[in-house]
């Protein structure tokens, strides 16, 4: 490896710090700019080659392989090794992280060159806990982040954005909206439409998402239609039974991979009933009606 | 033994970032120390003590805290070969953002954590401008559009280095960290007649000397007048 030590003149960083860099070194030069179009992705499927737990005991696979499209849900407790399994990912693992774990991209190892490109390259992170900070409207901020990717948004990319977002809350946002003020169920609905149709990643995870103020299972379904590879870390029953397939994380590692059964697939469509009867209780609770005719509702356990 | 200069705004989370990847780097059975810099107090040499982490704390004090860095470097490195550890960590504060502590041929990086505005990586100025790696922190807080316009504003800074994510919470990209740092840092036997990779500040002036008084009276030296016009209010 190379030492990537620079060593400007000092007229060189006077001539830095004023703003008028140099047009030198390519270390990381492909930060987040690389692409042209509104969603692309040159990745079609992900496969990960098993490594060992925090023991050294082995994975119970033998392959694992994403395609565009799956729905993938992951298990297991607080420091069982979640975060891990996505630095794998993000790091492109190539038996050279503590796991062991390798990840070959389209079924080939792949180019290592944006290993420090700024992260968030191939997994886009969505959590309860991310809120929008920047000072600047909806449209303002969806034209930072085009611009950041080096892609022009058209005013009808824009609405497309905040129409996807809009299907996903029950409080309808514009893009003259303040960012800073919108609700939480509006932010997660904003930054999921944002992560479908204007982040390069090709793969997103989405972390104990709650319920409230957003439909999780149209949010899945719009990153689903997006092409991307939807990892959903949750322990919520509905959510965890949209995804055909469970990875278990138990000390390090992926220990069991379970395959959705028949009568889950039942439990899912009871459970999901529900959620769609909670949906329209708080809208109902929103729009300051009674509850009354909700008491014999059929979809009531 | 390999010498990193970290360098950031305060509480952007330099501390946490140092010693998730000194634990990494224990890991990787790479011993490392730590001279943590700052001006008036710090606690944090508390912190690496507390997990045996061999550590010293400078105060600058009444002086400008990038030129005692300076000055004490040297003996810094000294220090850090006597404890023989293969990697010595500075960590300093860049109080005003007009200096930075980084040295040619000596691993530079800088921390900013994206809490801090989508401009700060423009303002932070040398300390990241000539840094050889870019850790932003605090990504976990924010959303992934927000963290990617930073990335991007961070290498419009500086195009040069790398950047990497890392979670000073729970330790996620320390490990990264960690790997390129042993991987990519060179050796240095010691500092003396290395250069700085970006000049201090020219200033030598009453206020520099204890002067409190206001007043043009009372400036001697080096004094730079701010030039006040009155400007056309726009309607």
């Amino acid at each position: 490896m190379t030492t990537p030590t620079y060593t400007p003149t000092t007229e060189e960083a006077l001539a830095a710090l004023m703003g008028d860099a140099p047009a030198a070194g390519a270390g990381g030069a492909a930060a987040g700019r690389a692409d042209s179009t509104l969603t692309p992705s040159s990745v079609h499927s992900l496969t990960i080659l098993p490594g060992h737990d925090k023991r050294g005991a082995s994975e119970q696979f033998s392959r694992l392989t994403f395609t565009a499209g799956d729905v993938v849900c992951v298990v297991g407790a607080t420091g069982s090794g979640k975060s891990r399994l996505l630095a794998d990912i993000e790091w492109l693992a190539q038996a050279d992280t503590p796991t062991g774990r390798s990840v070959l991209v389209n079924g080939v190892a792949p180019d290592l060159s944006g290993r420090y490109s700024g992260g968030g390259r191939m997994v886009a992170q969505l959590s309860q806990n991310m809120n929008f900070v920047m000072d600047a409207t909806v449209g303002e901020f969806l034209h930072l982040h085009a611009e950041s990717r080096g892609v022009e948004l058209s005013s009808e990319d824009l609405s497309e954005i905040v129409e996807g977002a809009n299907r996903l809350t029950g409080e309808p946002l514009s893009e003259y909206r303040q960012l800073t003020e919108l609700s939480g169920g509006q932010s997660r609905a904003l930054m999921i439409a944002d992560t479908a149709l204007l982040s390069s990643s090709p793969i997103i995870l989405i972390d104990e998402i709650e319920n409230a103020g957003i439909d999780r299972h149209q949010a899945i379904r719009l990153l689903q239609g997006a092409e991307k590879i939807v990892l959903v870390a949750t322990h919520d029953p509905s959510l965890a039974l949209t995804a055909p397939r469970r990875l278990v994380l138990t000390n390090g590692g992926i220990s069991d991979v379970r395959q959705r059964t028949t009568a889950e697939e039942r439990l899912a469509a009871r459970l999901t009933q529900l959620d769609e009867l909670q949906a329209d209780l708080r809208a109902a609770i929103r729009g300051g009606e009674a509850l009354g005719r909700f008491a014999d509702d059929e979809r009531l356990p | 033994m390999k010498l990193i200069t970290v360098a950031g705004p305060p509480a952007c989370g330099k501390t946490a970032v140092i010693l998730k990847t000194v634990l990494e780097l224990r890991r990787m059975d790479v011993s490392a120390g730590v001279v943590k810099f700052d001006c008036l107090s710090t606690d944090d040499d508390e912190r690496y003590a507390r997990v045996g982490i061999p550590v010293q704390k400078g105060l600058s004090g009444s002086i400008c805290p990038d030129h005692y860095f300076a000055g004490n470097i040297e003996e810094t490195v000294a220090w850090g070969q006597q404890q023989t550890v293969s990697v010595l960590f500075t960590e300093s504060a860049g109080l005003c953002n007009r200096c930075s502590p980084h040295i040619r041929d000596v691993m530079a990086v800088a921390v900013i954590d994206v809490l801090s505005g989508i401009n700060a990586p423009r303002k932070v100025g040398p300390m990241l401008r000539t840094a050889d790696v870019v850790v932003v922190t605090k990504g976990d807080v924010v959303s992934q559009a927000e963290r990617e316009v930073f990335s991007s504003r961070v290498h419009e800074a500086n195009p040069r280095a790398r950047i990497l994510p890392v979670n000073g919470l729970n330790g996620q990209g320390a490990f990264e960290l960690a790997r390129l740092l042993r991987d990519e840092a060179p050796e240095q036997a010691t500092v003396t007649g290395s250069r700085l990779r970006y000049p201090m500040p020219s200033a030598v002036c009453s206020y520099c000397l204890g002067e409190q008084r206001i007043g043009a009276a009372h400036q001697i030296g080096n004094v730079t007048t701010l030039n006040l016009t009155t400007p056309e209010i726009r309607a």
